[in-house]
Order: structure tokens, then C-alpha cells, then sequence
């Protein structure tokens, strides 16, 4: 079955999305002292944040997780929230980290996705663990 | 009634509150970090609209129709009045139910960069056209009746006494109301028209999704104290002041944009931004997938490629960056 990390900060929007693919979840900790390592293979769900030209937009607490090889090593994907409004800097933190990590950039949705966004990830995942 | 129960008791809160003691606002001791994450957020934003080239626009400008100069107008009077609405009334009467010291100062800000905006379109205005232009386009939509509903159904809600009603209508204004006439300079841009004119809208765009982020998440923090019974009913109140916005929105873009044939693309760019309203407010989307698929031209135009700078000389295009400067010295000045 797909697994499913995320990180959502305290208005929860990433978290509420994740609620509805009604997946086997891990929340990566709000507190960045708090680690987290996994031991199956997963999908990482993000939000972007900050739109600066210098901002990666990854979370901190999502940095910080990625820096642990092994949760490094066992990403398959990875889906990214965020707003068109911020133009180019949409889900900026999905494209970063798929590129970093060598994986997909499975979807991007905004704010806490609509039922077509929840249908089409669902559609998306069990492809993806089929291949495994 | 409930509504009066609870406003009248919140109120009676703050009076006491009020009556003991006065509190200077205390940055270091963050009671609720999404204040001081979107106060960041919103001075790293700021922007003013004379650092946007906008004179870059008048050759462009001078390539449309009357009739097109005449809606473009119109559609920058009917944005003034919905910043006006929001810097001077909408973000102020947030300020009295805010939950934490902070939250004020956000809304101070919110404020501020909506005055911000409403004065940019002036700047588009002065740039682009003659004065007997702009005295006819804010005519219009003086006369406008549509644009007057829209106006009149918000302020009633900032004039009520119920706060959670008021960031609804707060986040309905920021998040779906500014979409009708966002549309326009967007649908330029697609065409490679009024660019730099573009680039401030995408400025304004940012903002507003900040705000209705930000107020979205202050409505979802205030249900969360309520009952289950008084969630659904505001719930429902919720659902029930988007159609009748929506209804009136359709109206009012029928006014605008029937003579260019542009009316039916326009909506979809609305359903696809009323969903995105009801999620700031953490409710789910109403309108189905196919009805919000937004022409791709406008989406990319809103999201223009870094490096895709469409009008180099102009210095401006989509990597907008504040203007550095530092002091002349007197080897500056040998030539």
C-alpha cells in the first residue's frame, strides 16, 4: 500500500489534503529538533513557502529530514502544494527537491486540493506502487 | 441571534480587557507563528508601483481598440474600488476581533498594502490616458450597478456584528472578487500586450494571496472555538454569500467583457478562484473540475518563466526585484 510523509505547519492546509487520500501517513515534526526516520518506501508531500529569488521555499523541517540518508534513500516521489498566485515560485519546493533527489514530481495542487486533485493522486500512487 | 450573543459577550471581553490595562505589542514572545511568518512574508513583499516601468506600456497601449482602452479602464476603476473598500474599511474592521496582538499589526499591514494598490491603478491610469478618459471610467463604475452590488453585499458584512462572518467576507473579496478584473491585464499579457502593467497585477495577485491566506487561517482558528451547530450555520452562510457574490459576478462580467466575446473564458477563471477562496477558509471546493479548467493562456500568464523575460530592455518583465541603491560618491562623478 502507499505510504505517505508530509509536513504541514500549523494552519494544517498540506495536512487536510493528506487527510483525504486516506493513505498510511507520517508528519515530519513541527519542531525541527524532532527527527523522524522512516524505514519503507514513501512518497514526501510539501508545501512551498517564501517566494524570494533566494528561498529554496522547502520547509526547514523538510531539509532537515532529507539530510538523514536514509529517508533520503527511500523517497519515490514527491507532491507539492502551493498557490498560482506566486507565479513562477508555484510548488517551487517540489521542483527543488525532485531534482535534488532524482525522483518524480508526482502533482501539485493549491492550498488543500480539490476532490479532483484527491482522485487524481490517489490514481497516481497505486500506479506507482504497482511498479515496485 | 446567536450572532448577537456572541459578538456582544466577545466585545464585552475586550472592554474589560481594555479598562485594566493598556499592552505594547511584544514581537519576542510570538503567541501564534503564522503571525509573525505572514508579517515576513508581507514586508518581504512590499513593493510600491513607481518602481514598475509602466511607461514602457504606451506604444502597447496605443495598439488597442477604444472599445478595448475603455474596458481596460473600466476594469482598473471597479480593482480601485474593491482596494479602496479593503485598505479603508475590509482589513480595519478585522482589527478589533483579532485573537492576538500580532494578528492586529498583520491587519495594519493588509491595510497599508491595499492602499498601496488602489493607488497603483492611478498610476496605470496617469500613465496610459487623459484625464476625460479616467473622469468617465470612474463614472462608470460609479453608475455601474452591478459593481455597486458587489460593494454594497461586502460592506454590509464589514458593518455587521459578526466576526467570523466578516473574514468570510473578507477572504470572498481578497480571494474570488479581484478575479474578474484580474483577468484583463492577464489575458494582455497572454498577447504580449500592457506587459509591464502585467507585472504590477502579478504584484497585486501575490499580495492577495497572502491575505486571503492569512484571514482564511484567522476564520479557521476562530471556528475552532465554536460549536459544531454554529460551524455548520456559518458554514452554510458561507455557501450561500459566495453564489449570491457569484451571481452578481457573472452580471458583472457580462457588463465588462460581452462586447469582446470574452465572457464565458472569464468564468472559468472565476470558478477555478472561487474554489480557491472556500479553501483559504478551509471548506471544501464547490465547482467541478471541468468548469475551473482556466484557459492556459492566462495561466501562464500568471506564471511567467524567470527566464522568459519578455521585454528585456525594460529592465522589468516577470523577475521584478526592489531597486538597490547606495549613496553617490564623489568619484561617481568624474567623467
Amino acid at each position: 500500500m502507499p505510504r505517505i510523509v508530509y509536513f504541514s505547519n500549523v494552519s494544517e492546509n498540506t495536512k487536510r489534503f493528506v487527510e483525504k487520500l486516506d493513505l498510511p501517513a507520517v508528519r515530519i515534526p513541527l519542531q525541527a529538533s524532532e527527527q523522524i526516520e522512516v524505514a519503507e518506501p514513501y512518497v514526501l508531500v510539501t508545501p512551498t513557502y517564501g517566494n524570494g529569488k533566494d528561498e529554496s521555499g522547502v520547509p526547514k523541517q523538510v531539509i532537515k529530514f532529507l539530510n538523514i540518508k536514509k529517508n533520503r534513500d527511500l523517497i519515490k516521489g514527491v507532491i507539492a502544494a502551493g498557490n498560482t498566485n506566486f507565479g513562477d515560485k508555484y510548488c517551487y519546493a517540489g521542483e527543488l527537491i525532485a531534482k535534488k533527489c532524482n525522483v518524480p514530481l508526482l502533482y501539485q495542487f493549491e492550498l488543500i486540493g480539490t476532490p479532483h486533485d484527491v482522485t487524481t493522486v490517489k490514481e497516481r500512487m497505486d500506479l506507482m506502487w504497482k511498479q515496485f | 441571534m446567536s450572532d448577537m450573543l456572541i459578538s456582544s459577550s466577545e466585545s464585552d471581553k475586550k472592554m474589560k480587557l481594555a479598562s485594566k490595562i493598556t499592552r505594547p505589542v511584544n514581537w519576542n514572545k510570538i503567541e501564534d507563528p503564522i503571525d509573525l511568518e505572514v508579517w515576513n512574508r508581507l514586508t518581504s513583499n512590499f513593493w510600491l508601483p513607481e518602481k514598475v516601468p509602466l511607461s514602457n506600456d504606451i506604444p502597447s497601449w496605443a495598439t488597442l481598440r477604444p472599445e478595448e482602452q475603455s474596458l481596460t479602464m473600466r476594469v482598473f476603476t471597479g480593482l480601485t474600488l474593491l482596494d479602496t473598500i479593503q485598505g479603508t474599511v475590509g482589513a480595519l474592521t478585522l482589527i478589533p476581533d483579532a485573537l492576538t496582538m500580532h494578528e492586529e499589526a498583520v491587519y495594519t499591514n493588509i491595510s497599508f498594502m491595499e492602499s498601496v494598490h488602489a493607488k497603483s491603478y492611478s498610476s496605470i491610469f496617469s500613465t496610459l490616458s487623459a484625464t476625460a478618459e479616467i473622469d468617465d471610467a470612474f463614472r462608470w463604475s460609479e453608475e455601474n450597478v452591478n459593481l455597486q452590488r458587489k460593494a454594497e453585499i461586502v460592506l454590509n458584512y464589514y458593518r455587521g456584528d459578526n466576526p467570523l462572518k466578516r473574514k468570510v467576507a473578507s477572504t470572498l473579496l481578497e480571494s474570488f472578487l479581484f478575479y474578474s478584473g484580474f483577468y484583463l491585464p492577464m489575458y494582455w499579457s497572454s498577447r504580449a500586450k500592457l506587459t509591464n502593467t502585467a507585472d504590477l497585477i502579478r504584484l497585486i495577485i501575490r499580495d492577495e494571496a497572502v491575505h486571503g491566506y492569512y484571514v482564511g487561517y484567522k476564520f479557521q482558528k476562530g471556528m475552532e472555538l465554536e460549536t459544531p451547530a454554529y460551524r455548520a450555520e456559518i458554514k452554510a452562510y458561507t455557501y450561500d454569500l459566495l453564489l449570491e457574490l457569484y451571481e452578481n459576478e457573472i452580471k458583472y462580467s457580462a457588463d465588462l467583457y460581452d462586447p469582446l466575446g470574452l465572457t464565458e473564458d472569464v468564468k472559468h477563471f472565476l470558478h477555478y478562484n472561487a474554489n480557491k477562496a472556500l479553501m483559504n477558509l478551509g471548506f471544501e471546493a464547490l465547482f467541478p473540475h471541468e468548469s475551473t479548467q482556466v484557459n492556459p493562456a492566462i495561466m501562464s500568464a500568471l506564471s511567467p518563466n524567470a527566464d522568459e523575460n519578455h521585454d528585456f530592455f525594460s529592465g522589468s518583465g516577470s523577475s521584478y526585484v526592489i531597486g538597490k541603491h547606495e549613496a553617490t560618491k564623489d568619484e561617481d562623478w568624474e567623467f
